[in-house]
Order: structure tokens, then sequence, then C-alpha cells
């Protein structure tokens, strides 16, 4: 006979594992979830086997996402040529929104929307914008949540420098 | 004895209750990909400077508080 005491522990574990996240937080060391499986809308996604990638999470009404456009579309023209891929995943409400900020600031680089924010859901990105340097292999070698203008610039082409130092690795 | 086993499973299943209610998971968390509506100009409690001003005004001269709210003084009440 089981009592009572050890049926309610077991209903506040099963509660508490209810209510533990569904994703664990994508930080560097971990691979990146597939952005081509993600279900993104709003255009193509470039080429990125076996490139260097910074992925950016933004939003319409994010005035530091408005801010780092023109730096990643600088390291878009400085790096491309290299190996670097700029994919920027838009995380706002509506279509509309989304395409009035792509309109309006005309990136030099990939926008995408993850209008179901499944992708985000699964980063579990830590504030807005965030993003993420992923290697050759799509695995997170740098994350920087926020931007901070000309200093988020520097450790971006810092660390860009030395992931396309890197040679190619086999996936 | 079985009774001590019973009052020991009772604790610990109202202390992971408690943990479980703590959890930041199960408590309602606006993700910070969700704040659209929080960015919103109009949740800005100071985007009226000068309606701002005003009712600071008010605030120092009817409580004698001046000070009260982060500006340098002793809350003299002589505004």
């Amino acid at each position: 006979m089981v009592s009572f005491g050890t049926r309610l522990a077991w209903i506040a574990f099963v509660m508490a594992a209810l209510s533990a996240p569904l994703h664990a937080q994508v930080t560097p060391g971990n691979a990146f979830p597939s952005l081509a499986a993600a279900g993104l809308s709003g255009g193509r996604l470039p080429e990125t086997a076996g490139r260097v990638v910074l992925v950016d999470f933004w939003a319409s009404w994010c005035g530091p996402c408005k801010a780092s456009f023109p730096t990643y579309s600088r390291l878009q023209s400085d790096y491309a040529a290299r190996g670097l891929v700029v994919v920027a995943v838009g995380v706002d409400d509506s279509l509309s929104a989304y395409q009035g900020f792509v309109a309006t600031l005309k990136p030099a680089f990939a926008t995408l929307y993850d209008s179901r924010r499944k992708l985000v859901s699964v980063a579990q990105v830590p504030t807005m914008p965030t993003s993420y340097l992923l290697d050759r292999s799509g695995r997170v070698r740098f994350m920087h949540p926020g931007f901070h203008g000309d200093q988020t610039e520097r450790e971006l082409r810092k660390e860009i420098e030395a992931l396309l130092g890197e040679k190619s690795v086999s996936q | 004895m079985k009774s001590d086993h019973a009052k020991l499973c009772l604790v610990a299943a109202l202390g992971a209750l408690l943990l479980a209610g703590c959890s930041t998971a199960s408590a309602v968390r606006v993700r910070p990909w969700e704040h659209a509506a929080l960015a919103d100009d109009t949740m800005n409690p100071d985007r009226d400077a000068l309606g701002t001003a005003m009712t600071e005004h008010v605030y120092f001269a009817r409580e004698a508080a001046s000070g009260g709210r982060g500006v340098g003084g002793s809350g003299c009440g002589c505004n």
C-alpha cells in the first residue's frame, strides 16, 4: 500500500519535471540548431555549409538591433569573399513589421523571418539582439548578447578573423 | 516507523512543490523575444517630459518632498 505522502511526492516530482525548460540555452561549444530545418520564411537561406556563419536575432522594436545592421553589413562585405555568411533572423510579431524594418534598412546580408519563433525558442537567446558565430562545422564558437557599437564590432571582427583562419573541417 | 516515512515523504513532496513553484520556468515569464509590447513607446512613463515635470512639481509642493525622487536636496519643502 503506497502512502499518501509517497503519492504526493511522485506528483510533486512530476510537476517539477514538467516545469523544467524545454530547451537549454545554446552557448559556445554547442551545435547550433539547423537553419534549414527551422521553417524560416521571408527570403532564401544562403549556402552555409563549410562557411563561418554569423546568426543574429533581431526585432523591429529593438533599438540596438537597428543600430547593429550597418555593422553586420560591413562585416558581410568585408569577409564574404573569405567565407563569412551573415544571417539575420527576425522574430517580430507581424510580417509587416519585419518587412518594414528590412525595407527601411536595406541590409547587405540575408534576412529571414522566424514567424513561429521556433528557432529563437530553441536557441533561448538571453537578450535582444544576440548574435552567434558558428565555425565551419556549425558549432557555436562565440556568442554576443546585445549590441554595443564599435566595441561589439571589434570583438566580432577578432572572432571572425580567428575562425576564418581555421582550416575547413569536414562535417 | 511507517508514520515517520510518510511524514518524510510529505515534507519532501511539499519541498519539491515549493521549488517547482519558485522555478522561473513555471512562473509567467516574458521571454526576450516577446518584448514587443513592453518596448512600445506608450509603455514609457516618461514619454511626456512636460507632463512629468508638472506632476513632479505638484508632488514636491504638496508632499514637501523635494529630493524624494532622486533630486539633490534636503527635503525642506521650501519650493
